[in-house]
């Protein structure tokens, strides 16, 4: 029963979409014919406090709620966290772990103790050049679609065109810095 | 047509509303419950309905404006949560005393001191007595439901009381799930047109409303009002049986999962119940006989279908998600152990306070009170008879 349950978990600071992007998430997989669950769990809902959000995707009816406490995979959309935060706790064997930063897979892998299966994104520096602003969320999931292929890019283009409906340049910006981040991921 | 949607329980929350559309909604904004005021104003603001929405100063203010607004006739709705359904203390009382058929959305959180807006149901279990009628909801689809059948259980004539959905802050109100609506047309068939039996407006049948009522009559009128509650407990499975009729979605005054062959059966609402089934699933894995019982109506208390559906039992154990300060355990566990009182060898029973202020609920934490309640049944004794999970001690 646990396998039918797929469970990410992501890490970042309030103001960068972190719920947004676990919602999203969902979404993008529902668009796929899965049954989702999105959500977060914030604090006083402060800009760059810490911030988890949480995606759960199955064949079947998704009943728990409660926090991702063994993840399948973990992203971390502010890698500053890496230092401040247990982001690994849980993970599930040798799990995917992508991380927004300059830093290449080799130095993330050494801050995280992780040997494999790292993957980094500059989501941030892609946000800044594409939509002129901050919002690391839509080139991460990019990464975590080229990474994973929980949901084909096009599921996350489809759910950028409806959350955006009537605003058309920011869903091709967002769109464009997904494409850009699942063609530049690094992986080890 | 029936659509399935990923929407969160604020949003579920607030189509529900719109597709009900009733004719005046009263509210003030507080978290976890704004969003669900938020969408609703955007579809107004949309012209997509012609509510009149008021924005007051006060939760106080709010529910005197649906008060004012159902007694002159209108299909009145609001929303809140903890500290703000705190301050229409007052005028809830006022509301089900003058036999109005108000529906509010109650989005679940702790009271203050200290702030906290995560859930727990300290706020609405305050209010247990105030005359409403409480439902409370798993997820986003029994809230979007129930508050479409709140609406003619409230109205029929031999209940007319008002009716709040409860369900949790964040847990639900701000998570995105899979929920299948309905179309408005069947929504608005289903609630049909409020015909109020008297309202302040009618010059030519006048009639006293919110009189002074001494020693003379003031317990009659609460006898009365009890009777109207007592109404409500044949109506609103009549209701939902409607319901079923027209969405396929079966409702009754309580769920019961993997519960006939069931020794130990746990008792909790709303979210808690939906990680339970998952705990249940994975204990009977291990040859464990356990089940759950998620009710889903508080008020009118099911105290006879409760003490039918449990009394062969051999264990129980009641989750409450609010503290009953100098009480013998929370308001669910002392509902059901007088419900059980008086019956032959009863099933012994066991409380625990969790999930205050929105302390999350592992799985782990729901399978130490499963265990608990299962040695209970073989035997062990009972030492704590009401106890605290999840607290550093």
């Amino acid at each position: 029963m646990e396998n039918e349950l797929l469970e990410i978990r992501f890490h970042g600071r309030g103001g960068q979409g972190v719920k947004t992007a676990a919602l999203l998430l969902a979404e993008a997989a529902f668009e796929t014919g899965k049954e989702v669950q999105g959500f977060a769990d914030y604090g006083p809902e402060r800009a760059g406090a810490p911030v988890a959000g949480f995606t759960r995707i199955s064949d079947k009816k998704v009943t728990i709620h409660s926090f991702i406490e063994s993840p399948d995979i973990v992203v971390i959309i502010d890698g500053t966290l890496i230092d401040s935060i247990p982001v690994l706790e849980g993970l599930k064997k040798d799990g995917p772990v992508i991380v927004n930063t300059t830093l290449p897979p080799e130095k993330i892998a050494n801050k995280l103790k992780k040997k494999t299966n790292i993957h980094t994104i500059d989501a941030t520096g892609i946000s800044l050049d594409i939509l002129k602003r901050d919002f690391p969320n839509a080139p991460v999931l990019g990464a975590v679609v080229k990474v994973t292929g929980i949901v084909p890019l096009d599921a996350i283009e489809r759910v950028f065109t409806k959350k955006f409906a009537g605003r058309d340049e920011i869903i091709k910006g967002n769109i464009a810095a997904a494409k850009r981040a699942y063609e530049e991921v690094k992986s080890i | 047509m029936v659509e399935k949607l990923v929407i969160t329980g604020n949003e579920g929350s607030a189509l529900a509303f719109k597709q009900i559309e009733p004719d005046v909604v009263a509210a003030y904004p507080i978290t976890p419950q704004t969003e669900l005021m938020h969408n609703f104003a955007r579809y107004i603001a949309d012209g997509l309905i012609d509510t009149d929405l008021i924005t007051v100063e006060s939760e106080h203010s709010a529910m005197s404006a649906c008060v004012g607004a159902a007694s002159a006739g209108a299909r009145v709705m609001t929303a809140t949560s903890a500290n703000g359904f705190a301050l229409m203390w007052e005028i809830l009382y006022i509301a089900a005393s003058s036999r109005l058929p108000i529906v509010m959305a109650v989005v679940n959180r702790a009271l203050s001191a200290p702030i906290n807006i995560h859930c727990d149901h300290s706020d609405t279990m305050g209010g247990r007595d105030t005359g409403w009628i409480q439902f409370y909801a798993e997820n986003t689809q029994e809230a979007y439901d129930l508050l479409i059948t709140a609406v003619p259980i409230a109205e029929h004539p031999d209940v007319q009381l008002p009716v709040m959905v409860c369900y949790d802050g964040f847990i639900i109100s701000h998570t995105n799930e899979v929920v299948e609506v309905l179309d408005d047309k069947t929504v608005k068939d289903f609630v049909g047109e409020y015909k109020p039996r008297i309202n302040i407006l009618d010059t030519d049948n006048p009639f006293t409303f919110g009189p002074l009522d001494f020693h003379d009559y003031y317990i009659e009128h609460k006898r009365q009002q009890v009777e109207g509650m007592k109404h409500a407990y044949n109506v609103i499975p009549e209701v939902f049986k409607k319901y079923e009729d027209v969405s396929g979605r079966r409702y009754e005054y309580f769920e019961k999962y993997r519960f006939d062959d069931a020794d130990v059966v746990m008792v909790v609402l709303s979210s808690t119940a939906g990680t339970a089934k998952v705990v249940v699933d994975e204990l009977r894995g291990e040859g464990l006989g356990v089940g759950l019982l998620k009710p889903r109506v508080f008020r009118p208390f099911p105290h006879d279908k409760l003490r039918e559906a449990l009394k062969d039992k051999k264990s129980i154990v009641v989750l409450d998600r609010s503290d009953s300060f100098g009480a013998f355990g929370g308001p669910l566990f002392t509902e059901i152990r007088s419900a059980l009182y008086g019956i032959e060898n009863p099933p012994e029973i066991i409380d625990f306070i969790y999930g205050l202020g929105g302390r999350n609920i592992t799985k782990d934490e729901l399978k130490t009170a499963f265990m608990k309640a299962v040695d209970i049944a073989e035997g062990a004794e009972v030492k704590n008879r009401v106890d605290y999970l999840g607290v550093r001690e």
